[in-house]
């Protein structure tokens, strides 16, 4: 594993208001293979990533990309939330939200060059999206919209990518495009950080994981996390194993 | 016709008034679609009750009273963070609590100073926009260009932001720094539209426009542009509303805003509640909408 590639999360620590979120998490990310973070239902895997990338204080610890902190380093940084998270209603077209992704590249009180217009159309055509430019956000189902927000996340030319619950409630087609996109991102040599609640079939797509219940319970290849003491320990005992339904 | 139009125009009080109601149509409305599309109309509320004991604190020491209430607006949106981040307490009740204290204090402040001096409460509460001077029309053509100029030169971060505030901040945009940016925007224009509507209707402004504007399009500049189209037809005819049936005018501009709203809440081709494509029942749209109210009352 080369270490210039990679990210270090030392004794990473997140509290909120005396309930501990995370603690003590060392563990390393590879670049090159897509990375899964599982656990149960606030086991801290989105505080993992927000954590990471400075989104939410942290009470302790340190995460370097290529030896520098990595909160200093966020124009490498793609991030999509959780769909959850977004005001669907918002007055915004596809291809506004598309265009995000190359807000902080343009720089400051300048509109999107050419090339960045281009990047983004790009982008928009890799997830199958391009006929859907002019439509409201509001109006596309929800493996649309995560589309979008994938593509966003292509236009910003990133070395990380992170994914905050892609799978959450999308149709077959949308998880088949976004595997897609991650194993070319993986293969590019990029970092793919995928948080997936769900350990359904979709779980044999990951390389790495990253088992988590607020303590790392274990990270490495699937096969050395997927054992059953790990997923016990994880899962206190109440393991809905990978070939179960995927909810 | 023409020349009922032209008659108030010989009065230079209602061409300044008329030129402050366009200005303060157009730059509420622009700036109060950040606080739409973020939910944070009730901040717009807030803010504006919030000013009044800066504007008394200010008169008290013999500075510039609309300085003084643009601290106290801006101040006052630094306390609800205050609170909403160092406490478990909710948003929504942070401004309930700041923005009642702060108008209360104002109220008191500005009765004991009416006591000695020409100044009046009323006109700080609802506008005293046929009193205004070329002075006070100057200041908020100032402060509306400087507005309208920052929104233009950040479209692109604020659209991000408002949108998808973690997204942005991952993304390595100063957010912070935005929502501050932001929030002394939405103060700067509530100031400039103190003297035209006073705290209390200025929220009317700052919502209504771009609410009925984003019934009637799909994006952000749209609703801006729309809505400010919207805010300047309503100053306009309610400043002659108001000259001629001799009515408030800060009302009256109030009045015709809600009245535009009613007709794209019912109207809008896209999602108008009697034009919306799901009426295509046969059903009369007007008797659908009215069994369902009694529906829910059952």
């Amino acid at each position: 594993m080369d270490s210039n590639t990679a990210i270090t999360v030392s004794h990473l620590e997140v509290q909120y208001r005396n309930v501990v979120a995370l603690e003590d998490v060392n563990l390393v990310m590879r670049s090159g293979g897509i990375t899964g973070i599982i656990g149960p239902n606030g086991a801290g895997k989105s505080t993992l990533i927000k954590a990471m990338l400075g989104l939410t204080p942290v009470t302790n610890g340190i995460v370097l990309y290529q030896g520098k902190p990595l909160m200093n380093q966020l124009d490498k940084v793609a991030y999509v939330p959780q769909r959850s998270q977004i005001d669907w209603s918002y007055p915004a077209t596809v291809w506004d939200v598309v265009l995000m992704g190359r807000v902080r590249k343009s720089g400051w009180f300048r509109r999107f060059s050419s090339v960045s217009r281009q990047m983004a159309a790009a982008a928009l055509e890799r997830v199958g999206m391009s006929d859907y430019r002019d439509r409201s956000i509001g109006q596309l189902s929800g493996g649309q919209q995560q589309r979008v927000f994938i593509a966003r996340a292509l236009a910003e030319e990133a070395e990380i990518f992170c994914f905050d619950e892609p799978l959450a409630g999308i149709d077959k087609k949308t998880e088949a495009v976004i595997f897609d996109i991650f194993h070319e991102l993986a293969n590019a040599g990029k970092i793919v950080l995928v948080v997936n609640h769900d350990l359904g079939k979709a779980i044999t797509h990951f390389n790495d994981l990253i088992l988590l219940n607020t303590e790392l319970i274990a990270s490495g290849s699937r096969a050395s996390v997927l054992k059953p003491e790990n997923m016990n320990r994880a899962y206190r005992g109440q393991v809905v194993f990978f070939e179960g339904e995927a909810a | 016709m023409l020349q009922a139009l032209i008659e108030p125009l010989q009065y230079s009080f209602m061409q300044r008034s008329l030129v402050i109601a366009v200005l303060v149509g157009i730059v509420c409305a622009i700036v109060g679609s950040y606080l739409m599309v973020q939910r944070l109309a009730l901040l717009g509320d807030a803010i504006s009750h919030s000013v009044l004991p800066g504007l008394a604190i200010a008169f008290m020491i013999g500075a510039d009273i609309f300085v003084g209430a643009f601290i106290a607006g801006v101040l006052s949106t630094v306390v609800i963070t205050f609170i909403r981040t160092r406490s478990p307490i909710k948003e929504d009740a942070a401004m309930g609590i700041v923005f009642s204290a702060f108008f209360a204090l104002g109220i008191t402040l500005i009765t004991i100073i009416q006591k000695d001096n020409k100044i009046d409460l009323n006109h700080f509460l609802f506008g005293n926009i046929l009193g205004v001077t070329a002075e006070e029309v100057r200041n908020t053509a100032i402060i509306s260009i400087v507005v309208v100029t920052v929104v233009v030169l950040l479209y692109k971060e604020l659209l991000f932001y408002t949108f998808d505030p973690l997204g942005a901040q991952a993304a390595g945009l100063p957010v912070n720094l935005l929502n501050f940016g932001l929030m002394v925007l939405i103060a700067l224009t509530i100031v400039a539209s103190l003297t035209a509507v006073g705290v209390i209707l200025v929220l009317a402004l700052l919502i209504t426009p771009g609410a009925t504007a984003y019934l009637l399009v799909k994006r952000l500049n749209q609703m801006m542009i729309l809505g400010a189209a919207i805010g300047i037809v309503a100053s306009i005819s309610g400043m002659y509303i108001s000259y001629f049936f001799n009515l408030p005018s800060g009302p009256a501009i109030v009045l015709v805003t809600s009245g535009f709203f009613t007709l794209a809440l019912l109207f809008s081709p896209s999602q108008g509640i009697l034009t919306y494509p799901q009426s295509s029942s046969g059903v009369f749209p007007v008797w659908r909408e009215l069994k369902s109210l009694m529906r829910i009352k059952n």
